[in-house]
């Protein structure tokens, strides 16, 4: 009984120091990004490139997403304000919602899906086929040439697609609540305009799509740089990078809503 | 620059090892190894699969930190290396890996221009002939345009190959340089080894276990056995040996100095006792 006792706590206390060691060992890696992004910037074509493939090749799941959510919006937004006879409010639920909330937050996920997948099974590949100890026995620095381009690349695109994800579900909005529907478009668009401050609601929502974009790339770009070197290891990263990113989409939501929108 | 200059007149050799030990953990793979790479020759290391041959290679590239012992490349100590001094020393340096590790996302030609893309600052149209020159070498000009996954295992051998000489280093390592390949590809990248090293006037070393092709291309050569150098000699010395670990070795003999049962309890003991179990 004492042994079961005593190998439960070795196990909580082993889990616990590899938990914190790999998350010390992220820190260091994250440092060690941001000190050789130099070449991302010097050499912006390379950033430019996974811009391309992370943000670029991500549009399409992005828009279409941005657009149904919009919709659903536009149909639950309407049925709940005709209850209260707000109908006219629609654009201001639909936007409010989109840009705050559902714009940053579902197309991180989306990106952490699309993207942030794809970027570790790159890197993790790269490292399993040992073309990143090529680059560096050619003294080119892999962290510097390969991981922190794409980390840029991604933190660039974030916003950029939730901006796009967030535009696309107004017009959903708009398509259900004032094309289908009938309700009246100059109050869908005029309430919307009064009622959506830039500082407070965009640019609050620029900041998370920001922050949520640093917290995706920085995510798969570690857990594909530090994937065991075999087929299981990098699919093992792939979900951790999913997993990961997804709840850290989701905590850092709530810890930045309560900041910007407690009072 | 002085220092360049004198470890390109000095008539010591490229790559000095002394005592070299080197483990992960608790385990120990390296025990005191001792070799030596002189200037414009071709050297083969030379063991059984996990005697520690590739691990050697990655210490004399600066991928790994040997535990103690002496290790100097070009004049260099590697292990007292910092980062910026362990890249200026691999210009200098150019590893062939088993699979050849092309980047598989650009073609063959920018494969080959990638290090002078990355180091030299040349014109595009320079680096155009000379990346067509190193492939004209390894008789690959025509495959220029294609892709890494359209190449097959000898013909991506051969552009790593052309990488590896992209820079023309002085020293250059391969490991395992013939493994997988069919006969016809495995004499052609034996050839090329030779003659690039010959042309360039470089040092190689050749990690491999393939004997007889070995033994044609090589000077000399170094066997590894658990850790440690157990024999040397030229490819004549080494045909003629009677030691019975290279006897073995070379001729392929599934029993000897290296056994081929892994020790474990006796044979009648482990039946008989697990009957009587």
């Amino acid at each position: 009984m004492l042994d079961r006792i005593l190998s439960f706590f070795q196990a909580v206390g082993a889990g616990t120091i590899s938990a914190v060691w790999r998350l010390g060992f992220a820190a260091r890696f994250f440092g060690m990004v941001l000190i050789l992004s130099g070449s991302s910037f010097r050499r912006i074509n390379l950033t430019l490139r996974e811009v391309y493939f992370s943000g670029v090749l991500s549009l399409v799941i992005i828009l279409v997403s941005g657009l149904f959510v919009g919709m659903v919006l536009g149909l639950q937004g309407y049925d709940t304000l005709a209850r209260y006879g707000s109908e006219e409010a629609l654009g201001v639920l639909v936007s409010l919602s989109l840009v705050r909330e559902l714009g940053p937050v579902v197309a991180g996920l989306l990106f952490a899906s699309r993207a942030g997948s794809a970027i570790t099974a790159e890197i993790g590949l790269m490292k399993a086929t040992e073309q990143l100890d090529a680059m560096d026995m050619m003294a080119v620095n892999p962290i510097a040439r390969v991981v922190a381009p794409r980390f840029w690349g991604g933190v660039i695109s974030m916003p950029l697609l939730a901006a796009l994800f967030s535009a696309m579900g107004v017009l959903g909005g708009y398509l259900v609540g004032v094309v289908m529907i009938g309700t009246d478009s100059g109050s869908f668009w005029g309430q919307m305009q009064a009622s959506v401050d830039f500082q407070r609601d965009i640019l609050n929502g620029v900041i998370k799509s920001v922050v949520f974009g640093v917290a995706v790339s920085w995510v798969a770009v570690f857990e594909g740089y530090d994937s065991d070197a075999t087929a299981e290891g990098v699919s093992r990263a792939t979900t951790r990078t999913v997993v990961t990113s997804s709840l850290a989409i989701l905590g850092l939501d709530f810890i930045l809503t309560s900041l910007m929108f407690r009072g | 620059m002085t220092k360049i200059l004198d470890s390109l007149n000095s008539s010591s050799p490229l790559v000095d090892v002394r005592d070299l030990r080197f483990g992960y953990g608790a385990n120990d793979v390296l025990h005191g190894v001792t070799l030596s790479v002189p200037r414009g020759k071709v050297v083969a290391i030379m063991g059984g699969s996990g005697c520690g041959k590739t691990t050697l290679m990655r210490l004399i590239g600066g991928q790994l930190r040997p535990r103690s012992g002496k290790l100097t490349v070009c004049g260099e100590s590697v292990p007292e290396l910092d980062r910026n001094g362990l890249y200026a020393l691999r210009r200098r340096m150019s590893m062939l890996f088993q699979f050849g590790a092309l980047f598989t996302d650009i073609s063959v030609f920018d494969n080959v221009a990638f290090p002078m893309r990355e180091h030299t600052g040349l014109p595009e149209v320079i680096i155009r002939d000379l990346v067509l020159m190193k492939l004209h070498a390894v008789g690959l000009r025509g495959a220029a345009q294609l892709m890494p996954s359209e190449l097959s295992g000898g013909m991506a051998r051969r552009v790593a190959l052309a990488r590896a000489i992209a820079l023309d280093p002085e020293l250059m390592m391969y490991d395992e340089p013939f493994a997988g390949l069919d006969p016809i590809s495995l004499g052609v990248i034996g050839q090329l080894i030779r003659r690039l090293n010959d042309a360039l006037g470089a040092s190689s070393i050749v990690v491999t276990h393939d004997v007889q092709e070995s033994l044609q291309i090589v000077d000399y050569i170094y066997f590894l056995s658990e850790g440690k150098v157990v024999a040397e000699g030229t490819p004549d010395e080494i045909r003629a040996s009677k030691d019975p670990w290279v006897h073995q070795f070379v001729w392929g003999e599934a029993d000897g100095p290296v056994p081929f049962q892994v020790p474990a309890d006796t044979y009648e003991h482990a039946l008989l006792g697990a009957c009587g179990a």
